[in-house]
């Protein structure tokens, strides 16, 4: 962890009403690297990203990212800083009514005006380093799961970003799917010189290609180090999460009320237990 | 029990309304001004003001046939008594234009494209679409709220006068070939007694109106949906209610404005 670092964070906070969803978060993602990011559902990742992205503000703590502080910037600054990221997000995203082509193109069109004949070459080689240059003609209903995400991938690096976030980006594919996906993810941020942020429950691909890896629970940092050295941790919460213990430090039982009795009878409020 | 649960029901909508109402003000204003943003393209606007347009041409042509051809048995039935038929082109061109064509025009509006556009929204919303186009740098207020805001306000006064006029037709074709009004009299009558500013403008001013709440308040349920499959079912519902409300409701507070 010698690399200067692209994105720091220091003691944020951020909740949603009362409810605290990040208690005091330190991170600090080198340059270069692919930082993986664990965490049960609703954990608060995404929020992470989106407090990295500039969409969201913290409540308090520094967020920098490429050395500027985000809180100081102004909306226009993290525009721009903003034009230099791109994100995998978990369902996707293409819009509905654009084909692929045209969804790869969106960001070029709305931010440069370039010659139709460079935009085509570069919308292509995009699509052609996701395996999808024939798809390009395609619109995103005509797309299966994976080939949507490999088409969304496309979209999120045809900018060239310095930083990319994935946000779930296994989720609900195919063994082969996830594969090609994980193996993009590793050499799209090194041909593009690039710095990625992995938010996955997928341990074993996260793992074969994350140099470094943070896991978040109860809205802390509980564990973080290299692959090995995670799957390695004498947390029990790490380990728990790892290895996919249904019981541990997080409990199995969603805290009942009295017994079950009332919750298998009844109330709409036992039923959403479920 | 109904009825005594009616009034605090009523005061807790209110509540709830009030501070949604502010956050709908800030979304009109965001959307009205994003035309200046870098990221508002003509090009947008001409096709949400052409989607729209054909969306609901069709229906509001067949609409305002029908609504013009009762206009003229109607008021035939309650001319004739008086022996004042020759004022039946007056009378339909008034009833239309001052406020059948708009009121009409922008329900139908509402039920047609609002809920079209709020479905439109609120499942971009629900599939991450304007969070993507956030991270894009592109904002979303300027690439997609702005164009369809803007259309609605150019279309609904448009779509309206197409609605007076068919509805003129309507009502002459019951008039004068099936009624026998003499032709002649229904459109000199109503050439001298239909003005361009008091009813004509006037009428078009509503719609105008219309245009910019149905839209507004479609485009902001769309928006504040949530962004779920039921959110979005829901939220075009509320839209197509809470539009015609405010619609009727509008219309009573610019025809008692307008009025001279
Ligand atoms: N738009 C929102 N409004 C209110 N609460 C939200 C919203 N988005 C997320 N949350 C809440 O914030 C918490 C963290 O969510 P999220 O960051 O999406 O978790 P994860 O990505 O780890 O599954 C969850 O409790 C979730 O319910
Ligand atoms: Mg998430």
């Amino acid at each position: 962890m010698a690399a200067e670092a692209l994105v720091e964070l220091e003691n944020v906070h951020f909740s949603r009403g009362p409810h605290p969803v990040l208690a005091g978060v330190d991170m600090r993602i080198p340059r270069g690297a692919i930082v993986s990011l664990m965490g049960a559902s609703g954990g608060g990742k995404t929020t992470m990203l989106n407090l990295m992205a500039g969409t969201l503000a913290p409540q308090s703590g520094r967020i920098r990212v490429a050395g500027q502080d985000l809180q100081t910037l102004d909306f226009e600054g993290v525009y721009r800083l903003r034009r230099r990221m791109g994100m995998l997000f978990q369902h996707s995203a293409l819009f509905t009514d654009f084909s692929a082509f045209e969804n790869v193109a969106f960001p070029l069109r709305r931010h440069f005006r370039l010659d139709e004949s460079i935009l085509r070459k570069l919308v292509l080689m995009k699509l052609e380093a996701v395996g999808l240059r024939g798809a390009a003609g395609l619109m995103p209903a005509e797309l299966s799961g994976g080939m949507g995400r490999r088409v969304a991938l496309a979209r999120a690096v045809v900018m060239d970003p310095m930083l990319i976030f994935y946000d779930e980006p296994f989720t609900g594919l195919d063994p082969i799917s996830v594969g090609i996906i994980a193996t993009l993810i590793r050499r799209l941020n090194d041909a593009l010189g690039a710095t990625s942020i992995l938010v996955s429950h997928d341990v074993q691909e996260t793992f074969s290609i994350a140099d470094y890896g943070y896991i978040l629970a109860g809205g802390k940092i509980i564990a973080e180090g290299s692959p090995e050295a995670l799957r390695a941790s004498d947390s029990e919460l790490a380990r728990q999460f790892l290895g996919g213990q249904p019981d541990g430090p997080v409990p199995f039982h969603y805290p009942a009320r009295d017994n079950y009795a009332t919750a298998l009878t009844g109330s709409a409020a036992a039923g959403e237990v479920i | 029990m109904a009825f005594l649960d009616f009034v605090p029901n009523l005061g807790r909508q209110v509540l709830l309304t009030i501070p949604n109402l502010g956050a709908a003000a800030r979304f009109l204003l965001r959307s009205l001004v994003a035309v200046i943003n870098r990221h508002f393209s003509i090009q947008q606007l001409l096709k949400q003001v052409y989607g729209f347009g054909v969306r609901s041409l069709l229906l509001m042509m067949v609409a305002a046939f029908f609504t013009g051809m009762v206009l003229g048995f109607q008021g035939y039935y309650a001319l004739v008594r008086f022996g004042a038929t020759s004022a039946l082109g007056t009378l339909v061109a008034l009833s239309l234009l001052r406020e059948l064509g708009p009121v009409l025009t922008a329900l139908l509006f509402a039920g047609r494209a609002g809920s079209a556009l709020t479905a439109e929204i609120s499942s971009m919303k629900a599939t991450e679409q304007l969070s993507a186009m956030e991270m894009m740098a592109v904002n979303p207020f300027a690439w997609v709220v702005a164009p369809r805001l803007w259309a609605g306000i150019i279309v609904v006064p448009i779509l309206c006068a197409i609605f007076d006029l068919v509805g003129i037709f309507g009502g002459y074709l019951i008039s004068v070939p099936v009624l026998g009004v003499d032709g002649g009299t229904f459109w000199a009558q109503m050439q001298s007694n239909v003005t361009f500013s008091g009813d004509i403008l006037t009428g078009l001013f509503k719609a105008l109106c219309f245009g910019l709440v149905v839209t507004w308040i479609a485009a902001w349920q769309g928006y504040a949906a949530q962004p779920t499959a039921e959110g979005v079912g829901n939220a075009t519902t509320r839209s197509v209610v809470t539009a015609s409300l405010a619609v009727l409701g509008l219309d009573f507070i610019l025809t008692a404005l307008l009025f001279t």
